[in-house]
């Protein structure tokens, strides 16, 4: 008996409507009218609007010339730049303060992060407050903070405060001595490669002798020595070909070496202290993760603490904590679209900002826009689940 | 060998490993590099906290009501911080530029908000009715000697009414006083719609043209609910009240233009009390939306999951700087010719739905969390999806990942500044506006340090709360 029939006769006066799958299309297609009436209603307004102000839709626009300034550019541009170019100068300011970012607060992270699982009292209760303080207050009032209440009222340049005469920070920002390359200088980094390629083979090998024979090789050590000692003699081979351009004063100004803006160094700090905050609670709690059972066979073993630390806890450890420090980056780089509030030239600010106000074409822009946080987010979590199947637990 | 044993009595624990001393010494002096640790943090207590004290509160200026105050106490030789500013400022602070004869009807419409919640997020304190009513009642009398009757008329009567709509309704539901299933439904319609068209023009025609449509479309909400979720707690219909008439009440007092109150543009909001409108209205639109579509992501229709799946990842992908962006510089596009849409509206819209995207990831964790079993049971009994969902899978879904949302809260109460990118002027824009005074250019810290000081609160209170609902109702604790 077929489907159709057994219910054709049990069910002589079955509604059609009491079907799940009929309700389910019928409800799928209703919602797909509503959506195609909905778009085709805001397209239709969006053509009407952009004709009536005189505005030509499409991407022409970002070959003519942008007609404004930007107060950091990592590569060159001027006011006679297009908007392609403010578009790439605004990206790699993102890209800068989000690893610059990155970097940072992972380093206190996880400093932050161990020394409130530390037996000194004292020392993870000041954690403790620390976290707890910094991450209950809005990231977008630390930036003010710091922007509007400690670096805008620093004194100008003539008093600076200085550090022994090599960096300065005033109301216009950091100055910082600048290294100038001369040529010969490519042998350096050349020999840091070297050195890195060579470490990396070393340390298969050590670790290949010791599987097979059960001696250990001194190989961090010597890797430490390759890493410093090649660049090293590399440079004093080419007679030190590298100088640094300190700044001076000159006038109401700086002259030489390179200016970091006061913006950057608010945004950058505030991302650091409050992002910090948050690595720390997920390393502390991927540590907490590890079974105390494995410490315990560990010093049974005789490993000693370090040696504990190093071998058993944080490599369990950070496949708990990984994930979500990954998103946090993520969530660090969608921050840092908050320098439209202080004015530093990030992707939103310049692009969003002023080439919108500028050009007019919103929907291009915006949607650029946000169409490059969205590739940067897909990569990252391209990037995470590259991870989760390497290193996730197999057979749970 | 009749010799007995007598124990000698146990030696007491060394001195130094118990009491204080022990327990300084174990947790502080332990290991030389323990100590060193210790005397580390502690030199940097003492070159922090005693300036930042003496800042803030011993070399302070609390008193007095002008800046010469401050300005006097400077030349003085102090160097602390000048509260006279906030003091001043306190109203501009916490209303905006709310007309200062108006702030009552601000300060009302949370008062009722408060009265309503407090029962309902402290179980503990108010779970019984007696107390309950206690409160009501105290709540209703402040608001007779503060506001006068036709105030604590209706905080009475929006207080009192879920329990007298929890007495009447305790009979046969609605639904089964007929024979047929479609006659039922039609006439539960019908008679909703009656009762709204009936207060429409009751209110349009005897008290205010303005508020009738808004009134009567609340009076059909509530009708539709009365009729056909006719089984209901008093608890019950306080949220039911929450969610349809305390918005519509909300809206009309703090915009006013109706019932003889003074109209009140929304760009005179401002303050905490903007943060507060942000961030509530916020949290629950966002959450209801988060819900449908975490449902709809782990829907087995395939144009529904995809549309709620490109939808979360799209929001989710995007800085909430850019949603406000596109609120306020693309959306205006999308709309026809001389509509235009409140600034403040398309900030909480854009709030809502970028939050909602959020939510929908924790509430899909917590979904699959959730027993097939239970799924399964609901099916047998041969309950509808709706019913299903609604009544066994999202309580305990909800249940389960509570630290999960108070995280979201907490971001979106912290995220309510954003919206000073678009122009609003919440706390911290209140914050910055007023440091470009010009007689009190110059307080700059007090400003933003005054500031974070209530946001912290509020954000403490909230991941506290969440600890202790997490405590009462997870079931791992039970």
């Amino acid at each position: 008996m077929s489907k159709v029939a057994r219910s054709e006769t049990q069910h002589p006066r079955r509604n059609l409507l009491n079907d799940p799958r009929v309700r389910g299309w019928l409800a799928q297609a209703l919602v797909l009218m509503l959506l195609v009436i909905v778009a085709g209603y805001a397209l239709y307004n969006i053509a009407h609007n952009l004709n009536k102000a005189g505005i030509t839709t499409g991407f022409a626009f970002l070959s003519s010339p942008s007609g404004f300034d930007i107060s950091q550019t990592l590569v060159d541009y001027s006011s006679r730049s297009t908007y392609a170019d403010a578009f790439v100068v605004g990206i790699l300011n993102t890209l800068l303060v989000s690893i610059l970012g990155i970097v940072s607060s992972t380093i206190l992270g996880f400093f932050l992060g161990i020394i409130r699982l530390s037996p000194n009292w004292l020392i993870s209760k000041m954690a403790e407050a620390y976290t707890e303080i910094i991450r209950n207050i809005p990231l977008l009032l630390q930036i003010l903070f710091w922007y509007l209440a400690i670096l805008t009222p620093l004194p100008g340049p003539r008093l600076a405060m200085h550090f022994s005469d090599i960096a300065f920070l005033c109301n216009r920002g950091l100055q910082i001595p600048k290294p100038i390359f001369e040529p010969g200088f490519i042998a350096t980094p050349v020999a840091f490669l070297g050195a890195v390629i060579l470490s990396i083979f070393l340390f298969r090998w050590s670790k290949k002798r010791q599987l097979q024979t059960g001696r250990r090789f001194p190989d961090y050590s010597i890797a430490i020595a390759l890493l410093v000692g090649m660049p090293l003699v590399a440079m004093m081979l080419t007679g030190f070909p590298l100088h640094w351009e300190m700044p001076v004063l000159s006038g109401f100004n700086f002259a030489g070496g390179i200016t970091v803006l006061p913006e950057l160094i608010a945004l950058w700090l505030s991302l650091t202290l409050y992002s910090a905050t948050f690595i720390g609670e997920y390393v502390r709690s991927g540590i907490m993760a590890v079974d105390k059972g494995q410490r315990d066979a560990a010093y049974a073993l005789g490993h000693r603490p370090w040696m504990i630390y190093r071998l058993i806890v944080i490599p369990q450890a950070m496949r708990v904590v990984t994930p979500p420090l990954i998103s946090q980056y993520l969530t660090l780089v969608k921050n840092s679209s908050l320098a439209v509030v202080i004015g530093y030239p990030d992707l939103i600010h310049v692009f969003a900002g002023t080439a919108l106000n500028q050009s007019g074409q919103a929907v291009e822009i915006i949607s650029i826009t946000m169409a490059v946080y969205l590739i940067i987010s897909l990569f990252i979590s391209l990037i995470m689940n590259w991870y989760n199947k390497k290193y996730a637990l197999r057979g749970l | 060998m009749s010799e007995t044993w007598i124990p000698s009595p146990s030696l007491p624990s060394p001195k130094l490993d118990s009491g204080y001393a022990g327990w300084v010494k174990n947790n502080l002096f332990s290991t030389p590099g323990n100590l060193l640790l210790t005397l580390l943090s502690i030199a940097l207590l003492v070159l922090t906290v005693p300036p930042l004290l003496r800042w803030g509160i011993l070399d302070a200026t609390w008193l007095g009501d002008s800046r010469g105050v401050c300005d006097e106490a400077a030349q003085g030789g102090s160097t602390g911080a000048c509260w006279v500013f906030v003091k001043v400022r306190w109203g501009v602070f916490l209303y905006g530029f709310y007309p200062l004869v108006e702030r009552w009807r601000v300060n009302f419409t949370f008062f009722v908000l408060a009265v309503a919640l407090f029962p309902l997020f402290a179980p503990i304190l108010l779970g019984t009715t007696k107390r309950k009513m206690v409160l009501y009642l105290l709540a209703a009398i402040t608001v007779l000697f503060w506001l006068g009757p036709i105030p604590a008329t209706f905080i009475a009567c929006y207080l009192f009414a879920p329990f007298a709509l929890d007495r009447l309704l305790q009979g046969k539901p609605f639904l089964e006083l007929f024979g047929n299933q479609v006659v039922a439904v039609l006439t539960g319609i019908g008679s909703a719609l009656l009762v709204g068209v009936i207060s429409y023009y009751g209110i349009f025609l005897y008290l205010d043209e303005k508020a009738a449509g808004a009134i009567g479309l609340t009076a059909l909400v509530l009708t539709l609910f009365l009729l056909f979720i006719s089984r209901l707690t008093a608890s019950g219909w306080h949220w039911v009240f929450l969610f349809t008439v305390y918005p519509v009440f909300a809206f009309f007092m703090l915009v006013g233009d109706i019932f003889g109150l003074p109209l009140v543009e929304t760009h005179f909001w401002g303050g905490l009390f903007l943060t507060l409108v942000v961030a509530g209205s916020g949290m629950a639109t966002a959450l209801p939306i988060g819900i449908l579509l975490a449902l709809g992501r782990r829907s087995d229709l395939p144009v529904i999951k995809v549309l709620c799946v490109s939808f979360i990842e799209f929001v989710r992908g995007v800085p909430l700087v850019s949603v406000l962006f596109m609120a306020s510089v693309m959306f205006p596009l999308f709309l026809p010719e001389n509509v235009t849409f409140n600034k403040l509206l398309r900030a909480l819209v854009g709030i809502a739905f970028f939050y909602a995207a959020y939510m929908a990831e924790v509430i899909r964790g917590g979904l699959q969390a959730i027993p097939k079993g239970q799924y399964e049971a609901a099916m047998a009994l041969g309950w509808p999806y709706w019913k299903m969902m609604s009544l066994i899978i999202i309580p305990q879904t909800l249940r389960l990942v509570i630290p999960g949302l108070a995280n979201n809260f907490l971001s979106l109460l912290k995220d309510t500044t954003l919206v000073a990118v678009i122009g609003l002027l919440d706390l911290l824009g209140v914050a910055k506006a007023s440091m470009a005074d010009k007689e009190w250019l110059g307080f700059t810290k007090e400003a933003y340090i005054f500031a974070a000081i209530v946001f912290w609160i509020f954000c403490f209170a909230i991941s506290r709360y969440s600890v202790y609902l997490e405590k009462t109702y997870h079931p791992s604790h039970q």
